[in-house]
């Protein structure tokens, strides 16, 4: 039997290493975008380890749907990056400032 | 320690380790490898936590799908890495501590607060013969969740259409049929008659006087 | 029975009149518009003196609601109607001196371009007015009051192109402003108490008003009910131009004449004595109130008469005339003798509107000249004129047998009789107020129709030379009447249509004119002998008016009361009326025997001469205390409230808070993906911390 705070360390660690990911790959959006997949994968690991704990489905239900939402987010993020590189020939985020104020 | 403990162990090690790899890599394909095997030994973990179902879902739409895509846009891109690397080392010192602050805390949040999970453990149960976690997962999916996850399609069908308005490309020149074009057609839009009465030149007239008085 | 049918036509066909001769007066003409207005007072007046023949033949008073406006709080705010006695002397009065007024009109103005629009506000005015005396409540009461008011702003500005008609309708719509202040707080004072509005509610309830206090500074309880009469009285005040809130009433004749004598001098300004009376069962009850108004009323009666002695102007002295005798109805007021003010207000009325008009015929005669140091000996030009005139003086000044000799003296002798606190200083002002009214009526009746015909030494611009010259009352600020200015002079000659200035040949007025003084002149002379019996000992009010036993002056005097001849013969060993013909006769040997004793007596005493010249100062004190106060308090506040915190600080400041504050931020948006994730990721490690260290 896997004991609840092993699991939850575990993504913990997991969710901290993206953290620290997007920190240090910040100029690269493909890279944010994978961090971004690890920190999910982070929460994921959460609603697996307390589904089993607590005996409820419920817990997977939701997994489920976050990879739904992470493939669709996921997706579209990348149409928007392969739109972004056509445009401006890079994907350097700190070209991206448009926006600044 | 059982040998579901060791396993654990030694998968998450496994797992960490490709996670340091994935924010680490020098190429970006590289990173998605590692991501890949990030993916691979979480379901694995997830086998162990009896979550079966999902940990195929994982690697069959994760890696099957969504990392696929990220490998071909990565290697689609034409992207300068060493650019990309500016002010790695410069910001890994901060990163860490963020990333260690974010650690601390949360091992803060397990063992302190524990989050209930000592008095929840009574509730595990040995799975009866013939559980199948996948049917199970059904039928609440198709019963309980039905609507959501009719949602959910509706949400991914978004995505594609989204995903190939966003990068679809008309180039100029390209031969190709347009039915709606087609259809749509008229006959008195690809046909005009225009009729002329039939006259004969006149002969030139005498040039007219530009008449002085007119005014501007 | 008087139906509701009947009241709701007196009402509404003077209003129908005014809104179709008002907004369609370009459609029916002048003809159409004076013959609609006059055919709706005419109906207004026929069904008054139905309506109060019925109720002398014994018909109960009529008090109903006729529409609910709102209910709020369980206070309803209605419309309706209460016809009892006193309402329908008033409303008699008032069509039939309306009537009067409009025919005399269509003489008067018949070559103003406004023609339309000034019959459609005095018939709007009549509306106003008989919805003030018929209401049954306090709403009412306060929605007609307003709307007299209105329309006396609109009229005394009627010639809106005059700079002093625009002044003097400023000046009376301020000061009945601060009248009709203390009159909305007697109102709320009078709904505080009794959670009602409508009259009959509260007058049984005045008994409960009467037992509480109000504590208006801590520590010092005030009878509420005192408190609440002297906020309506304060009302009443504004609107019957008692001192010191008269200062409108001889502006107000900037006006065109037949208002000086509808509005400003029959009907309007008694107003305010028609409420007090209207409002006994709540000032009986009030001693100090009571007091008040015999001390103001007594104040009005004999210094504003003091006025009409050295001013000129012709309709001016008349004003003041109306000042004093507004004054004598409030005192009879204070003492109690509710009818006798009424009695008065009445007979008053016909009197004051025939020597308005009277007065305007002169105008007419003269080409709009007003200065009466220009008329004399016109009594043969204008013998109607001359011998209206004339009965109108006489009943101004009490001759006996006239209407306001009955009124007048019965009205001193309640005073005298009084016993509230002021009744004395009372019954020497209105006692001497005899001599001076009697003294200035004649004054003016000799100046314009005996002695040389001054008019024809006086060439244009001369009179524009010495109208400046006079000593009398020029306080910079206001023309002295119509014509006194060569300025002004011209665009009202354009207005009337007459050219020709200088010597003229008077001749007399129009049958339009002179039919009316003649109507007025009959209940001048006749309607004492036959209404002081009932009116002011019989029981004619009932139950209308309420009198304490022990301020009951007028059955004390009614003990005594044998039949009009009676009252003339008791009155014939009273001083009062060798008082009056001592006026007569002094007056007639200033201007008539000795014209230049006025000259040296005004040059000998000159202090008292110019104190009265200038009205007793009270406009120059209103001008710096209130006008200039108002400005300075104005400037203060547009200066530091407006410019500095307002502007300044609330709004250029805030935009500049907003714009400094928004420069300082604006450097966060640095549009950088990774400064928002930082601040994202930073943000989850501080909640995280809280959750922690919590």
């Amino acid at each position: 039997m896997i004991p609840l705070e092993w699991i939850l360390l575990l993504s913990g660690g997991l969710f901290s290493l993206s953290v620290a990911g997007i920190f240090l790959n910040r100029k690269n959006v493909i890279l944010l975008l994978m961090c971004i997949e690890l920190m999910l994968l982070a929460v994921n690991f959460n609603f697996v380890a307390f589904a089993r704990q607590l005996g409820d489905l419920q817990g997977q239900i939701f997994v489920f749907f976050i990879m739904t939402v992470a493939a669709a987010e996921s997706a579209i993020g990348l149409a928007i990056l392969v739109v972004l590189f056509r445009e401006r020939s890079s994907i350097n985020v700190e070209h991206l400032d448009t926006m600044k104020g | 320690m059982s040998i579901t403990e060791i396993l654990f162990c030694v998968f998450s090690a496994v797992l960490v380790t490709a996670a340091i790899g994935v924010i680490t890599a020098r190429n970006p394909v590289h990173a998605a490898l590692f991501l890949v095997f990030a993916f691979f030994n979480s379901a694995v973990l997830w086998l162990l936590l009896e979550a079966e179902f999902l940990a195929i879902v994982l690697v069959l739409v994760y890696v099957g799908a969504v990392m696929v895509l990220f490998l071909f846009v990565v290697m689609m891109l034409d992207v300068n890495v060493a650019q990309m690397r500016e002010g790695f080392t410069r910001y890994a010192p901060l990163g860490l501590l963020i990333a260690a602050l974010v650690v601390f805390e949360i091992g803060s949040v397990v063992w302190v607060k524990h989050l209930g999970s000592d008095t929840a453990a009574a509730a595990v149960a040995a799975t009866a013969e013939g559980y199948s976690n996948t049917r199970e997962l059904g039928k609440v999916l198709y019963t309980k969740y039905l609507y959501p996850f009719e949602l959910a399609a509706v949400l991914l069908l978004v995505a594609i259409v989204a995903a190939i308005t966003l990068t679809m490309r008309h180039r100029a020149g390209l031969k190709a049929q347009d039915v709606g074009a087609q259809v749509a057609v008229r006959a008195q839009d690809r046909i005009r008659v225009v009729k002329m009465a039939a006259v004969q030149p006149e002969p030139p007239s005498e040039p007219v006087k530009p008449e002085t008085e007119h005014k501007p | 029975m008087i139906s509701q049918q009947t009241l709701l036509i007196i009402v509404l066909a003077p209003l129908i009149a005014a809104i179709a001769s008002g907004l369609a007066g370009k459609f029916i003409g002048r003809v159409g518009a004076h013959c609609v207005t006059i055919a709706g007072v005419a109906l207004a007046c026929g069904l008054s003196v139905s309506v109060l023949v019925q109720l002398l033949k014994g018909a109960p008073s009529f008090n109903e609601g006729v529409y609910t406006w709102l209910v709020s709080d369980g206070i309803q705010m209605e419309i309706g109607f209460l016809v009892d006695r006193l309402t329908a002397l008033m409303m008699v009065v008032v069509t039939f001196v309306s009537l009067c007024v409009h025919v005399y009109t269509i003489g008067y103005m018949h070559e103003d371009p406004g023609y339309q629009r000034f019959f459609s506000y005095i018939s709007l005015f009549t509306f106003s007015m008989l919805m003030l005396v018929m209401s049954n409540n306090f709403l009412q009461l306060f929605f007609g009051w307003e709307a007299v008011g209105v329309v006396s702003y609109l009229l005394i500005g009627f010639w809106y192109t005059r700079p002093s008609a625009i002044f003097a309708n400023m000046k009376a719509f301020l000061v009945n402003r601060v009248g009709d202040f203390g009159f909305v707080l007697g109102i709320a004072g009078v709904v505080y108490y009794t959670g009602s509005l409508d009259y009959a509610t509260v007058f049984s309830q005045s008994a409960s008003i009467a037992s509480s206090t109000m504590e208006l500074f801590p520590g010092h309880p005030w009878e509420a009910i005192t408190v609440v009469c002297l906020c309506l009285f304060v009302g009443a005040m504004g609107k019957s131009a008692q001192v010191p809130l008269h200062v409108w009433l001889p502006d107000s004749m900037e006006g065109p004449t037949p208002i000086s004598a509808l509005i400003h001098a029959a009907t309007m300004v008694t107003a305010g004595i028609f409420m007090v009376a209207r409002m006994s069962p709540l000032f009986e009850l009030s001693e100090a109130a009571l007091s008040t108004v015999i001390v103001i009323g007594a104040t009005t009666a004999f210094f504003m008469g003091l006025l009409g002695l050295v001013n000129n102007d012709i309709k001016r002295v008349i004003a003041y005339s109306t000042l004093s005798q507004l004054g004598y109805m409030t005192v009879a007021l204070g003492a109690s003798a509710y009818s006798a003010a009424i009695f008065h207000l009445m007979t008053h009325a016909f009197f004051k509107a025939l020597l308005f008009l009277a007065a305007g015929s002169v105008i007419i005669a003269m080409h709009h000249e007003q200065d009466m140091r220009k008329m004399g000996g016109l009594r043969k030009y204008l013998p109607i004129t001359y011998w209206t005139s004339v009965i109108g003086t006489l009943a101004l000044i009490g001759f006996p047998g006239t209407a306001g000799f009955f009124s007048k003296d019965a009205l001193i002798e309640a005073v005298e009789a009084s016993h509230i606190p002021g009744a004395h200083y009372a019954y020497w002002c209105v006692f001497l107020g005899v001599f001076i009214t009697a003294f200035y009526s004649f004054r003016l009746v000799f100046m314009t129709f005996h002695g040389p015909e001054r008019f024809r030494h006086v060439s244009h611009d001369e009179h524009a030379a010495n109208a400046h010259a006079v000593p009398t009352a020029h306080a910079g600020h206001e023309a002295q009447g119509h014509d006194a200015h060569g300025a002004t002079h011209d665009t009202h000659g354009a207005d009337h249509g007459h050219a020709p200035h200088g010597p003229v040949e008077p001749h007399e007025s129009p049958w339009v004119v002179t039919v009316p003084l003649m109507l007025l002149a009959i209940p001048s002379l006749a309607i004492g002998w036959v209404t002081i019996g009932p009116v002011l000992f019989g029981d004619y009010f009932g139950g209308a008016i309420f009198v304490k036993e022990q301020h009951d002056v007028l059955g004390h005097i009614g003990e005594e009361f044998h039949g009009p001849v009676g009252f003339i013969v008791h009155a014939l060993q009273h001083p009062p009326v060798y008082l009056a013909l001592a006026g007569w006769l002094l007056a007639w040997l200033f201007y008539v025997k000795k014209p230049e004793l006025p000259g040296k007596i005004a040059a000998t005493l000159s202090p008292l001469y110019q104190l009265l010249a200038n009205k007793f100062y009270f406009d120059e004190v209103y001008q710096f205390l209130f006008a200039g106060g108002s400005r300075a308090l104005g400037t203060a506040l547009w200066r530091v409230g407006d410019v500095a915190i307002i502007d300044g600080a609330a709004v250029n400041g805030s935009a500049k808070l907003v714009g400094w504050l928004a420069g300082v931020v604006r450097h966060l948006q640095s549009g950088y993906l990774y400064h928002y994730a930082f601040s994202m990721i930073i943000g989850l490690s501080a909640l995280l911390a809280w959750y922690v260290l919590r």
